[in-house]
């Protein structure tokens, strides 16, 4: 055997789970196709600027204090400190829906109070609600699906309502379109509103650094270019790990962060996948420059999720992007950010990877120019003056998601059907990061550190 | 090895483990998991470190022999009595 453990990608949920492994001795590689790590949630440079490629928000976020939720947690089962993330928290954020929008920071009090202001009717059923996501039973491995839709119509009597709580917390963390497991939804709204929004200072690069530091330090080895192309199959094992170009490895066992529909395309023999297993919810990004903070041109929040009908919509739309309804991050409106040299505007929109798959380059390149037209009208509402403080932009779409993370469709969640114990038909194939089932950036990480202890280190 | 020198590699693995623990003042005759709120993920780790720093070998079912401080210095005693006191 080359290695006690190869994993596949060296996004977010590989890293943790190969600092796992190394540190405990294991002999392990990450083999990652792209030249550079992180994923989903890379970073990179253009024309001289650093821009993250997915960053808005790391969620999750507490103070020093509290130790049993996620991020503490996963920072210590990494033997890392806060400081290496350096975290800065949100001031605060927004849902902006016709008519009403309410107002929610790193403290859910903040949050219940305007539920109360906005919604008189509903404060007593909202802190139910709360209480109920609180005591939740969140183990994965023992609930059955549940529709939020249907609990939150048990709970909350404004339909209004409840869109406005689906809106955020499915932006940020459904696979599935139209509505989601209700477990998922208590993960997500404790991520989002009782622990909460922070950014590093320097970006997602600062993450990313500090874990690649570790894995490294810890004695594990990280190969970049270097595409997993097939995974052969002997005695429902995978016996050798075959790398475009033609090199072959061996391991114990194999972690693939690639996704599961993706990785089962790597086994000669996979069993047949049904098509509603391929993600579709996908988004593009466009990411505006400004020679000025949104801060002082008015614009305070670090994140908006709008809706501009009484109803919300989240499913793969028929046109290339649906404008209806969106996401607006503004890094710089985090505390400690106002010194930053120039101003980002990033806005994400729910996008049909068909249609932007099936470009030819013209006819993609004139939709991205198309489409950065639509920003800046849509930018105007937040920043009324964008147009004169515009400097750059980029954009990203289901395309270059799939282009850089190989995920089919660009399916930035993945596949609607989660596999919470990791395992595949292979005895020594897990999965790990998004179709693990634990999403976003805090997320994946817990996701690599839970299947590498519970396939890996409590195994022997 | 004697049992206080056990002991204090208890306390210094829980340090690395669960840094933000209170470890100052740990009874030694009650369950660690009580005194400093460690959970399931904290404990796997305890046995993790013993391992990657001593070789020793601790079979699941015998967790619950770690439990306390005390349990401890008994039940890894004769496991760490060729383990140099470093
Ligand atoms: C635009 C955008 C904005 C986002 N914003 C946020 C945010 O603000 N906050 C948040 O928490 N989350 C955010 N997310 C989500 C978050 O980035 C992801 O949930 C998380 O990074 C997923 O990590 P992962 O390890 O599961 O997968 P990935 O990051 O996809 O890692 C998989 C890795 O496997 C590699 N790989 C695939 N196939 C192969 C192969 N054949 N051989 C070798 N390597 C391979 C890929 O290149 C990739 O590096 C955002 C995502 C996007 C796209």
């Amino acid at each position: 055997m080359d290695y006690d453990v190869i994993i596949i990608g060296a996004g977010m949920s590989g890293l943790a789970a190969g600092i796992r492994l190394a540190y405990f001795g294991k002999r392990v590689c990450i083999l990652e196709k792209h030249y550079a790590f992180g994923g989903l949630n890379s970073y990179y440079r253009l024309d001289g600027r650093d821009y993250d490629v997915g960053l808005h928000a790391v969620t999750n976020f507490v103070g020093p204090g509290v130790r049993d939720t996620p991020l503490p947690k996963l920072l210590r089962q990494l033997r890392m400190s806060r400081n290496d993330f350096e975290l800065l928290p949100q001031r605060f954020s927004e849902i902006r829906f016709p008519g009403v929008s309410l107002r929610f920071t790193n403290d859910l009090d903040d949050l219940i109070a305007d539920v109360a202001e906005n919604f008189p009717g509903e404060a007593d059923r909202f802190r139910k609600l709360c209480a109920h996501v609180g005591e939740f039973d969140d183990n994965v491995l023992l609930t059955d699906y549940q529709s939020t839709r249907a609990t939150l119509k048990e709970f909350l009597h404004e339909p209004m309502l409840i869109e406005m709580l689906l809106c955020p917390i499915m932006y940020y963390g459904s696979a599935e379109e139209h509505d989601m497991d209700f477990l998922q939804f208590v993960i997500i709204f404790k991520s989002l509103f009782c622990e909460g929004f922070a950014r590093p200072r320097d970006g997602v690069r600062k993450i990313i650094k500090a874990l690649v530091k570790k894995f490294r330090s810890c004695g594990g080895e990280l190969r970049m270019q270097t595409p997993v192309e097939r995974l052969d199959v002997a005695d429902d094992r995978v016996a050798t790990v075959l790398i475009v170009g033609g090199e072959t490895l061996s391991a114990a066992t194999v972690l693939s962060s690639a996704g599961y529909v993706e990785t089962m395309r790597f086994c000669g023999d996979s069993p047949s996948v049904p098509a509603e297993e391929v993600g579709r919810v996908s988004f593009v990004e466009t990411i505006a420059v400004l020679d000025e903070l949104p801060q002082r041109l008015g614009h305070e929040a670090a994140i908006v999720f709008f809706n501009d009908c009484d109803t919300f919509t989240y499913a793969m739309p028929e046109h290339p992007v649906d404008l209806r309804s969106g996401v607006v991050c503004c890094p710089s409106n985090y505390e400690g950010h106002d010194d930053m040299p120039e101003g980002f505007l990033r806005m994400t929109w729910l996008a049909n990877s068909d249609v932007w798959m099936a470009d030819d380059d013209a006819a993609y390149r004139q939709r991205k120019i198309d489409y950065l037209a639509e920003f800046k009208t849509q930018a105007r509402r937040y920043v009324p003056t964008v147009d004169d403080h515009f400097i750059a932009s980029d954009m990203f779409t289901p395309r270059t998601i799939h282009r850089y993370t190989g995920r089919l469709n660009g399916a930035v969640y993945g596949s609607p059907r989660k596999r919470r114990d990791g395992r595949t038909h292979l005895k020594n194939l897990f999965l790990c990061g998004t179709d693990q089932g634990y999403l976003g950036i805090i997320g994946a990480l817990l996701s690599g550190i839970t299947i590498a202890n519970m396939h890996v280190l409590a195994e022997e | 090895m004697g049992d206080q020198r056990i002991k204090n590699i208890i306390l210094e693995i829980i340090a690395i483990v669960a840094p933000d623990a209170e470890i100052t003042d740990v009874k030694t005759d009650i369950r660690l998991r009580d005194q400093l709120d460690l959970d399931s993920m904290d404990f796997l780790d305890i046995v993790m470190e013993l391992r990657k720093r001593y070789k020793i070998e601790i079979p699941k079912e015998e967790y619950p022999e770690l439990a306390t401080l005390d349990s401890c210095a008994a039940y890894l005693g004769p496991k760490l009595a060729g383990v140099a006191a470093t």
